[in-house]
């Protein structure tokens, strides 16, 4: 009671939606605990730039200057992550990733290797005198920085991580310097020679062990795509100038040396391997050193890669793994073909390093994960895909061997042709584009990989169940020739596995070949191989086909010149390796999100039982006299914007009275009505009914019948269900309702079984009436209620007011129609410019001015006597009758003079009606 | 009862003068019942268009599949190949194909619509006066709404199995990498992901409300909560916002696809109700403080 009224509930409401945004944020944040973190570490990253000499290794003369960038975490020391970049880029290349690491904690170096931008000297492709002496170097000078983590005098707590070119060097780092302690390398070979040189036949099948086994044979087939395209990079990466400078190295070796740049030249003339290249290629491969390496490594290889496939990551798990190393697996959904490791798999890199680093986090185990993608996707660019976790990886040590299932082909033996210079060649990989391409190569690919005549095609049936491949599918092949028709000593074949639906839609798995020389004897005996087809992750839907083909040629291979007939047979199975595993999600519930829901549903709750609370508390406060149907004291209402619709009004109205409401348009009698009926919120004053205090949802409006401003009815309804409908909104018995009786002073007969948006105006107007009068309000409120009701409904209405108001109610009625508040009104509030100019009954207010009507034998007479007298002026006669203002005279006073004066009264009284009364009241301003 | 005269002045009269109970047997926790704002909202027209759309959309796509001709070999598997699966993958494409706009359009419509529209009738002033507390009134409508929201949200899955059974057999869920489930989870799963669908939409149903107290234009209300939606959708394309898109009310909203796996990461559609809940609550404390505050005219 000490508080006033208005403010309470809203500051509830407020208080409410305060605790809201304070604590959506608060659980926000917990929700996303890393977020706020992550971005002050990353902003705390500091780096510096510096050139590091480092000596130039044989053949090359003077020291080489790499271009490096240090980062420095936010707290030192710590350890240190080399990370290495990718062929044809540099060390910007790696920058986010540096940042990433360098937020997590670790000292991070990135450089240019040599060759590339800034850094001076000749790409000698990751060789052990070169670019891994280079970060050797780097790992010397990192042990010199305070900044860096030591294990010993001149040995840095370091790890090593890179991508394909950088994943490499990282393991070649790893196999040469012992002081490696961690690495991980991202999408990059064992054996670069059979990168380049793939060979996918052998007479006798490899081991049936890990699941993306390669044959790895020797003399394979030159693989000029991707070595073209990355002789390219590596030969226009540099200024010219530069290159044709003092060393007469020709422009067309770039900044390779001389050895790099021959070895590349005899290849790609001849599509061969020679012993010297062989040599050269595995120099620069980790399967040299891949029993040396012991630190823990986490590989990361992509499923869309035709240049370094799973075949590579294979073998280096399985090398380090059986020289007693600990090995991690994970393969994710892109590659050289698709896109770069996405989060999930840096989150993973960076959790290898914080736990073998830095002690950080639980060890992450010798695992194996694969990412399953379909070829669906969802929003036109978010690929469907899942990840699955398996014990460990099948084949290695203290793992079971990979389980294969077999699935039968079905096929004759077919000839297939090669032309001559291999052209036309089918397409399956676009080097260096196959990523931005991303789906739409996959369809070009299922268009362009088969010609017609160049391959041989095996079927399946449709599969029964769904399976998953998951590894390097093997085949028996047999190949022979075709008496009479010309064959070269050795066949050279590709080999493709594709999916076909029942509608015969073709997915090129992998959307690689297996590219093999298979040496055909000539006295026509055929040759016998397993081949093994391209490492993939591949999910095959039941009813499906796999179809295994074998082809003459591929763009992306070097092929024999001469032309040749072979007849190709597939012996019974495709044996595909299946990996078991759990598909994984991040099972964890994000609790801070759970929390979070809690709170929003804890402060939802809440304010509920907070509103419920109140609502109880709150008394019904009588304040006033309970037989006063309506009090209003210094009412005032200020819209915003400043208009002021109501300046104090006081008025009240007693039971049984009928009052009319006046005043001109603008006189604020609706702004006033709408304020009773607790729909607009007083700036000042109070209305009480029956002594309880009117504001919104006031319990003792239920007292108060309104009709203001209009019918409100739902248009689709009837009249008759409106009004049932309404009451029913009110939650009072039925019973109270008096229904059929309010809808007879709606007189709409049978009509009001139709919809309301079928009434006329006046239909409508009568319709509202009723609903006022439902339950048979002790106090009845109607705004203008004649208006398009016919003169005898008006009658009719009329007689209603009247006993309504006889039988202790009391009736409030605003109009304009004077005529109207005379005849039915008891009692009359006169509102000009939001005040009350007059109140009182209907008489007061019509004798409240001086005009006054005389009734006289001798009107001209009498005229001149009346004007005469002081004040009083607008005389007139009208037959008998006499007019006159009198102006505060009183009236009899003037027939004294009148009498004095010998002129006969027969009667005197107030000359005007209300209307003349409103008129005087309002002035002039309703003049127009 | 007769047509003419309208008006029966002996029995007006004898109403008028009748008595009533002095005190009316009003209680405001009694003001509007659920049930008697249901008949109010189930009688409109949108109400039953609503429903009949949610009904007839599953055999919409099936009559468009059954018409689409066969792609030719060579293009990619798509969707539309995926939900001729069996019922679930048909119920699935029904609720991905409808969730983005159509579902949105719906919440926002019973939403938005419900005070404005009565503003726009007039009748509010007098349910105000009748009186229903505004808190009571705002609650009930929006009970009211979300009932039918739920209802029609619901309604869309259901009908696509039952569609989805009859056109194309009650199979296995196929998902896209390589997973199936059983009918009857797949069918559970499904509707749990309509329900999540419900509940991400909270933001626009508490969006749509706020528009409704703020505007006497239903059309207004509808669209503007459709708007904002869009909006959000529109920036979440922009990878380039990075995480300050997990803030937009729409980035999760296709989440429940992680129903579909057979392990199931609970961890988007946690997010994604927190988000819409929060959201729904700053949007609902607003509409509420708002139509608490409001002058109805």
């Amino acid at each position: 009671m000490r508080v006033p009224r208005l403010p309470r509930f809203p500051r509830v409401l407020v208080a409410v939606l305060a605790l809201a945004l304070l604590a959506a944020g608060a659980a926000a944040l917990t929700g996303l605990p890393g977020l706020a973190g992550d971005r002050d570490a990353a902003a705390a990253v500091r780096t510096s730039e510096q050139r590091i000499q480092v000596r130039g290794g044989p053949e090359a003369p003077g020291p080489v200057s790499l271009d490096t960038t240090l980062y420095l975490p936010e707290t030192t020391p710590a350890p240190a992550v080399l990370v290495a970049h990718g062929f044809g880029g540099d060390k910007t290349s790696v920058d986010a990733d540096a940042r990433d690491l360098a937020a997590r904690g670790f000292v991070v170096l990135a450089w240019t290797a040599r060759g590339f931008g800034a850094s001076t000297g000749r790409i000698a492709l990751d060789s052990p005198d070169h670019e891994v002496a280079d970060a050797r170097q780097l790992v010397d000078w990192l042990s010199t920085r305070p900044e860096v983590v030591r294990d010993g005098p001149g040995d840095p707590r370091v790890g090593v991580t890179g991508g394909s070119y950088g994943g490499a060097l990282s393991l070649l780092l790893a196999g040469y310097d012992r002081r490696i302690d961690a690495l991980a390398p991202v999408i990059t070979w064992n054996d670069l020679g059979q990168a380049l040189f793939p060979e996918a036949a052998a007479a006798t099948a490899p081991p049936v062990d890990t699941p993306a086994r390669g044959t790895f044979g020797p003399d394979g087939v030159f693989k000029r795509g991707w070595a073209g395209f990355f002789f390219a990079q590596g030969a226009t990466g540099s200024p010219a100038g530069r290159a044709a400078g003092a060393d007469a190295t020709p422009l067309t070796c770039g900044r390779f040396t001389a050895q790099i740049c021959a070895a590349y030249t005899e290849a790609a003339t001849t599509g061969l391997l020679s012993p010297a290249t062989a040599e050269l290629l595995r120099r620069s491969s980790p399967a040299s050193v891949t029993d040396r390496i012991t630190a823990p490594t986490l590989i990361v290889q992509g499923e869309r890669d035709t240049l370094f496939g799973l075949d590579h990551a294979d073998a280096n798990a399985r090398q380090i793994a059986a020289a007693g190393g600990t090995v991690r697996v994970v393969w994710y959904a892109g590659g050289h073909d698709g896109e770069a490791p996405g989060d999930a798999v840096r989150a993973e890199i960076a959790d290898w390093f914080d736990h073998y680093l830095a002690g950080r986090g639980d060890a992450p185990g010798a695992g194996f994960a694969y990412a399953v993608r379909s070829e669906l996707r969802t929003n036109r660019d978010t690929p469907t895909e899942r990840t699955v976790v398996a014990e460990g990886y099948p084949g290695l040590p203290g793992a079971p061997p990979v389980p294969t299932e077999s699935i039968a082909l079905a096929g004759p033996p077919q000839p297939v042709v090669h032309p001559a210079a291999g052209s036309p060649a089918a397409i399956t990989a676009l080097p260096g584009v196959g990523g931005q391409l991303g789906d739409l190569g996959g369809r070009l690919a299922a268009v362009t990989s088969e010609i017609p005549g160049q391959s041989a095609r095996f079927r399946s049936e449709p599969l029964p169940a769904p399976v998953t491949i998951v590894g390097a599918p093997r085949a028996e092949l047999t190949v022979s020739r075709v008496p009479g028709q010309p064959g070269a000593d050795e066949a050279v074949l590709f080999g493709r596995v594709s999916t076909v639906s029942a509608d015969g839609r073709r997915t090129l798995l992998g959307g690689a070949v297996a590219p093999m020389r298979i040496p055909v004897p000539a006295d026509g005996s055929p040759a016998r191989v397993t081949i093994t087809l391209p490492g993939v992750v591949a999910p095959v839907r039941a009813g499906d086909r796999i179809v295994v083909s074998i082809g003459t040629t591929d763009q992306g291979y070097a092929s024999p010149d001469d032309p040749a007939v072979w007849r190709i047979e597939l012996d019974g199975a495709l044996s595909v390796p299946v990996v078991p595993g759990r598909a994984v999600t991040a099972n964890t519930v994000p609790i801070g999100y759970v929390i979070g829901i809690g709170v929003v549903l804890a402060i939802a709750l809440g304010a509920g039982v907070a509103g419920w609370i109140r609502r109880r508390r709150r008394p019904t406060r009588v304040t006033g006299d309970p037989d006063l149907p309506l009090e209003i004291t210094g009412l005032a209402k200020t819209y915003r914007g400043g208009v002021t619709a109501v300046s104090d009004v006081s008025f009240s109205v007693e039971r049984g009275m009928v009052l009319g409401l006046l005043g001109p348009n603008g006189a604020g009698k609706t702004t006033a009505l709408r304020m009773l009926m607790g729909l607009v919120r007083p700036s000042a004053g109070a209305i009480r009914a029956f002594g309880e205090p009117i504001g919104p949802g006031a319990p003792v409006l239920a007292r108060i019948g309104a009709f203001v401003e209009g019918p409100g009815f739902l248009p689709h309804l009837s009249g008759h269900e409106n009004l049932r409908l309404y009451w029913a909104a009110t939650g009072r018995p039925a019973a109270e309702a008096r229904l059929q009786e309010a809808l007879e002073i709606a007189g709409l007969g049978d009509s009001v079984h139709r919809r309301v948006g079928t009434y006329s105006q006046g239909m409508r107007q009568r319709l509202a009436i009723a609903q006022a009068m439902l339950g048979l309000p002790e106090l009845l409120v109607l705004d203008e209620p004649t208006n398009g009701l016919d003169p005898p409904q008006i009658h009719a209405m009329r007689e209603v007011l009247r006993r309504y108001a006889a039988a202790g109610r009391t009736v409030l009625v605003s109009s304009h129609l004077l005529a109207e508040v005379e005849q039915t009104c008891t009692h009359v509030v006169v509102m000009h410019h939001g005040r009350v100019v007059a109140a009182g009954t209907v008489e007061e207010i019509i004798a409240g001015g001086g005009a006054a009507s005389f009734t006289v034998d001798a009107p001209q007479r009498a005229a001149a006597v009346i004007a005469a007298l002081e004040g009083v002026r607008d005389v007139a006669v009208d037959g008998t009758l006499v007019h006159a203002e009198l102006n505060g005279a009183p009236r009899a006073s003037v027939v004294r003079a009148l009498v004095t004066a010998g002129i006969d009264v027969q009667s005197a009284g107030p000359r005007r009606r209300l209307e003349d009364a409103f008129l005087q009241l309002v002035g002039e301003d309703t003049a127009p | 009862m007769s047509d003419s005269p309208p008006t029966h002045r002996g029995h007006v009269g004898t109403f008028a003068a009748g008595s009533a109970a002095s005190r009316p047997s009003y209680r405001p926790e009694r003001t509007l019942p659920v049930r008697v704002e249901l008949v109010r909202q189930l009688r409109r027209r949108r109400t039953s268009v609503t429903f009949a759309l949610m009904a007839l959309l599953p055999v919409i796509l099936w009559v468009a599949f059954s018409l689409a001709s066969e792609g030719p070999p060579g293009g990619s598997f798509n969707f539309v190949d995926l939900a001729k699966q069996s019922a679930p993958n048909f119920a699935v494409f029904a609720l991905f194909a409808s969730s983005g706009f159509l579902l949105v359009v719906v919440v926002a419509l019973f939403f938005g619509d419900t005070v404005a529209s009565e503003a726009s009738w007039s009748s509010l002033r007098y349910l105000l006066a009748a009186p229903i507390p505004r808190t009571r009134l705002l609650r009930q409508k929006a009970i009211v709404a979300g009932l039918l929201a739920l209802a029609a949200v619901l309604l869309l899955p259901v009908v696509s199995l039952i569609v989805g059974s009859l056109a194309y057999g009650t199979g296995d869920l196929v998902s896209p990498a390589g997973e199936s489930l059983g009918f009857a989870t797949a069918a559970g799963r499904v509707l749990l992901g309509a329900l999540y669908v419900a509940v991400q939409l909270s933001w626009v149903a508490a969006l749509a409300l706020l528009l409704s107290v703020s505007t006497d234009a239903p059309l207004g209300a509808v669209g503007g909560a459709v708007t904002v939606s869009i909006v959000s959708q529109i920036l979440d394309q922009i990878t380039a916002l990075g995480d300050l898109r997990n803030w937009l009310p729409t980035h999760d909203a296709t989440a429940w696809s992680a129903l579909l796996a057979e392990q199931v990461d609970w961890g988007e559609m946690t997010r994604g109700v927190f988000a819409a809940l929060s959201y729904a609550l700053i949007f609902g404390a607003l509409a509420a403080y708002r139509f608490h505050r409001k002058d109805t005219l």
